[in-house]
């Protein structure tokens, strides 16, 4: 990130006249299926992610609907319009769609909205344009790598229509898909297609990780070394790496349920000599190391958007790399910190109650170099900078109940409570979403090539802001007061602090219309966007190239002479 | 430039193409890993196999008897009685298996032990866990356990509250047709 001036680079980016160059790929729907070029297939991936994190914002909403009031209000009437069930059918129905709906949700947010705009998006975008390539290693790789989610979100959709337990539909054991439910439990195709689903985003992931470290190994622009490549580029690094390590152990669990569900195998089922806490073992290795891949790129990001409107380069630049390093490699070896209740003997807890809190080293590392990349600079709070310091302070609550939650003796007591809610969407839902955020409103003019009303996006920062904190903050005190998570009923005690919950739902929804607002604005206004709408703060490879970039960027390779210039 | 460059991608690839197999495979190599890994350790409160008892200390323990019967397998069978002794001591219980049905049923029995870090120290010399029973209709059996706790387990300090041990057996079908 950097303080190299853009004017280091001797060759400039080419292909002035893009328009010429769009005439040598397909046009129409040709130039989106046929895809192999890294900023159309980003472009898609953000565009997916939006789609998929609508459809699983609007899930959200149906929860903290059912949530507002005591009692159940809503879903036995849904299961009764979608399923055509009635009286008693229709409430145990409308009980598990309810479950169906937290699993749907989470599946979504995590596979289909994060992880496609954060790696899938901005890491196949501006990474190899920040290294100064000319486009992936493996373009087509990255075609199938993004058209392979589609389907699989498919497949997650159509798990909702489908049998899950006898005479109820979908599958409603959680993101975390723990057997006995998620094999005996519910015995109908539902859950065979979550499974599958699941198969074929991760065989994407992989394939877009493998793609990413090629590229930023291979085709760095002469000069750019790995001690001088942004931060953000680092961090799509790590988090590449992490999904080629985590993901295949996920493979293997679900492929182990799906014998297990179908084939007659009994890898966790303790009638034939399995285990189902094994599970649990296979889907924290990769689920603990998921989280960092969703809060990675997203450090990236923020580190690029603090420096450019602090003015100043980051501070403590190899320190924020090994950092990001450390919390890669630390995150694999953490993971039965989510299964304190599971009969872990005493010095299996110790261990990783101390190495879950070494995460936090690293992790203060980073909250402090930004915090240090602010001090004394030029501050200017532009749209990316309110998120990103949104993005700091958020995470940093998020971070702090994290800390709580890694004591096991604290964690007994609050294991499967609504703080643990709170704790998890303070690091993603607030913390990596709002990183996506900074990113968009940091590169839509890049990418587009046109302003938005920053007065309009500052709005959607605040209400969002503002929304998100009233339905989570309320939460840690649902936890602490004992309301159990994945329940669509409670006793009255906890009635205040759901209803409060649920307004900060509307107020959050009312934040992406005007979020969508920002963007219809933006492109019916079509105020042009320069090279570089930033300053001199903005200085990665990125801006130094047309608003759009040009179809083809560094036809000749930029070359980077500085000796300070990530 | 670019012949060369791609063939450093694909050396690349492959590497990672490795990377992502071998993962895969360990998480299969998992599960042979991790039954190993319960039964040295005596995680989940896996038992130990012994030969022979190891002494006996000046320390009391109670070991209770819990059974419970799958669904699937049309079988009554009732736990021995809780004893209690100096640990050390072996001790030979029996529990009591009926079938309940006109036709001949083959079952087999789970088990392990609470507190599950107890599991290291409960030795058993002799028991029905590791064979497939059949019993004819309407027949009873005895299942003797004989057992031992490891005097090893005093100085264990996580263990310095348990005065009782309960050995929990799971009953069930060896194939589906038991029912």
């Amino acid at each position: 990130m950097a303080n190299a001036d853009a004017a280091h680079l001797e060759a400039h980016a080419t292909g002035h006249d893009s328009a010429a160059e769009h005439d040598h790929g397909p046009t129409g729907w040709r130039r989106w299926l046929y895809s192999t070029n890294h900023k159309d297939i980003g472009i898609m991936y953000l565009v997916f992610s939006i789609i998929a994190g609508v459809i699983g914002g609007v899930l959200s909403g149906f929860m903290r609907m059912e949530l507002q009031e005591p009692g159940i209000q809503i879903f036995h009437g849904l299961a009764a319009m979608s399923y055509g069930l009635e009286g008693d059918a229709a409430l145990d129905a409308g009980k598990h769609m309810y479950n169906v709906f937290t699993t749907a949700h989470a599946l979504i947010m995590v596979f289909f909205t994060v992880m496609p705009a954060t790696v899938g998006g901005f890491g196949n975008y501006f990474a190899p344009l920040m290294i100064g390539a000319p486009d992936t290693a493996f373009p087509r790789i990255n075609n199938i790598a993004f058209w392979l989610l589609p389907p699989a979100f498919l497949l997650t959709l159509m798990s909702l229509f489908f049998e899950g337990p006898a005479g109820m539909y979908g599958s409603g054991g959680g993101w975390t898909i723990y057997p006995p439910f998620s094999t005996s439990g519910q015995p109908g195709p539902a859950m065979d297609f979550v499974i599958l689903s699941l198969h074929v985003a991760g065989i994407s992931s992989i394939l877009g990780a493998i793609n990413l470290i090629t590229t930023i190994f291979n085709m760095r622009a002469p000069g750019m070394t790995l001690h001088k490549m942004p931060l953000f580029a680092w961090a799509t690094l790590v988090t590449a790496f992490l999904l080629l390590l985590a993901l295949p152990v996920l493979a293997g669990g679900i492929t182990m349920l799906l014998t297990d569900r179908n084939f007659g195998t009994t890898f966790f089922a303790p009638a034939g000599g399995g285990d189902p806490i094994l599970f649990q073992h296979l889907f924290w290795f990769f689920g603990h190391p998921e989280v960092y891949i969703m809060i990675l790129p997203g450090f990236g990001i923020v580190s690029h958007i603090v420096s450019t409107f602090s003015r100043k380069p980051i501070f403590g630049y190899l320190a924020m790399v090994y950092a990001m390093v450390a919390i890669g490699f630390v995150g694999f070896v953490v993971w039965a910190h989510h299964m304190y209740t599971t009969g872990l003997s005493l010095d299996v807890q110790r261990y990783f109650v101390a190495a879950t809190m070494v995460i936090a080293v690293p992790t203060g590392v980073k909250i402090f170099s930004w915090i240090a990349t602010m001090w004394g600079g030029s501050i200017s709070f532009r749209t990316p900078m309110l998120w990103a310091i949104g993005f700091i302070f958020l995470f940093t609550v998020g971070g702090v109940t994290g800390v709580v939650l890694a004591n096991a003796g604290a964690d007994r007591a609050l294991h499967d409570t609504y703080y643990v809610v709170a704790h998890f969407h303070y690091v993603l839902s607030l913390g990596a979403v709002f990183t996506m955020f900074a990113g968009w409103y940091y590169w839509y003019p890049k990418m587009f090539g046109l302003l938005y009303n920053e007065k309009l996006a500052n709005a959607h920062f605040w209400v969002m802001f503002v929304g998100v904190n009233l339905i989570f903050f309320p939460q840690h005190f649902l936890g602490l007061a004992g309301m159990p998570r994945r329940y669509i009923d409670y006793p009255d005690a906890y009635g205040m602090w759901n209803r409060v919950s649920s307004i900060g739902y509307y107020i959050t929804f009312i934040s992406l219309l005007i979020f969508f607002w920002v963007m219809i604005d933006s492109v019916r206004k079509k105020r042009k966007a320069p090279d570089n709408p930033w300053g001199d703060g903005a200085t990665t490879l990125e801006w130094t190239l047309s608003s759009p970039p040009p179809y083809h960027s560094f036809s000749t390779l930029p070359k980077i002479d500085s000796t300070n210039a990530h | 430039m670019a012949a060369a460059s791609i063939h450093r991608n694909e050396k690349v690839a492959m590497t990672l193409l490795f990377i992502v197999l071998g993962m895969t495979g360990l998480a299969f190599a998992s599960v042979p890993l991790y039954s190993l890994f319960c039964q040295v350790t005596g995680y989940g409160g896996t038992t130990q196999v012994s030969s022979g008892p190891k002494g006996i200390i000046d320390r009391e323990m109670t070991v209770r008897f819990d059974s419970n019967v799958d669904r699937g397998l049309a079988w009554s069978v009732k736990p021995a009685r809780a004893v209690t002794d100096r640990i050390g001591a072996s001790e030979t219980v029996s529990y009591t298996a009926t079938n309940l049905t006109n036709r001949p049923i083959t079952g087999m029995a789970l088990f392990n032990v609470t507190p599950e870090n107890a599991g290291y120290y409960f030795n058993k010399m002799e028991c029905f866990c590791f064979t497939e029973q059949t019993l004819q209709p309407g027949e009873t059996v005895e299942m003797p356990v004989t057992f031992f706790v490891d005097p090893e387990l005093d100085q264990n300090h996580d263990l310095d509250t348990v005065h009782e041990i309960t050995l929990s057996y799971s009953f069930f079908a060896s194939d589906q047709e038991g029912s």
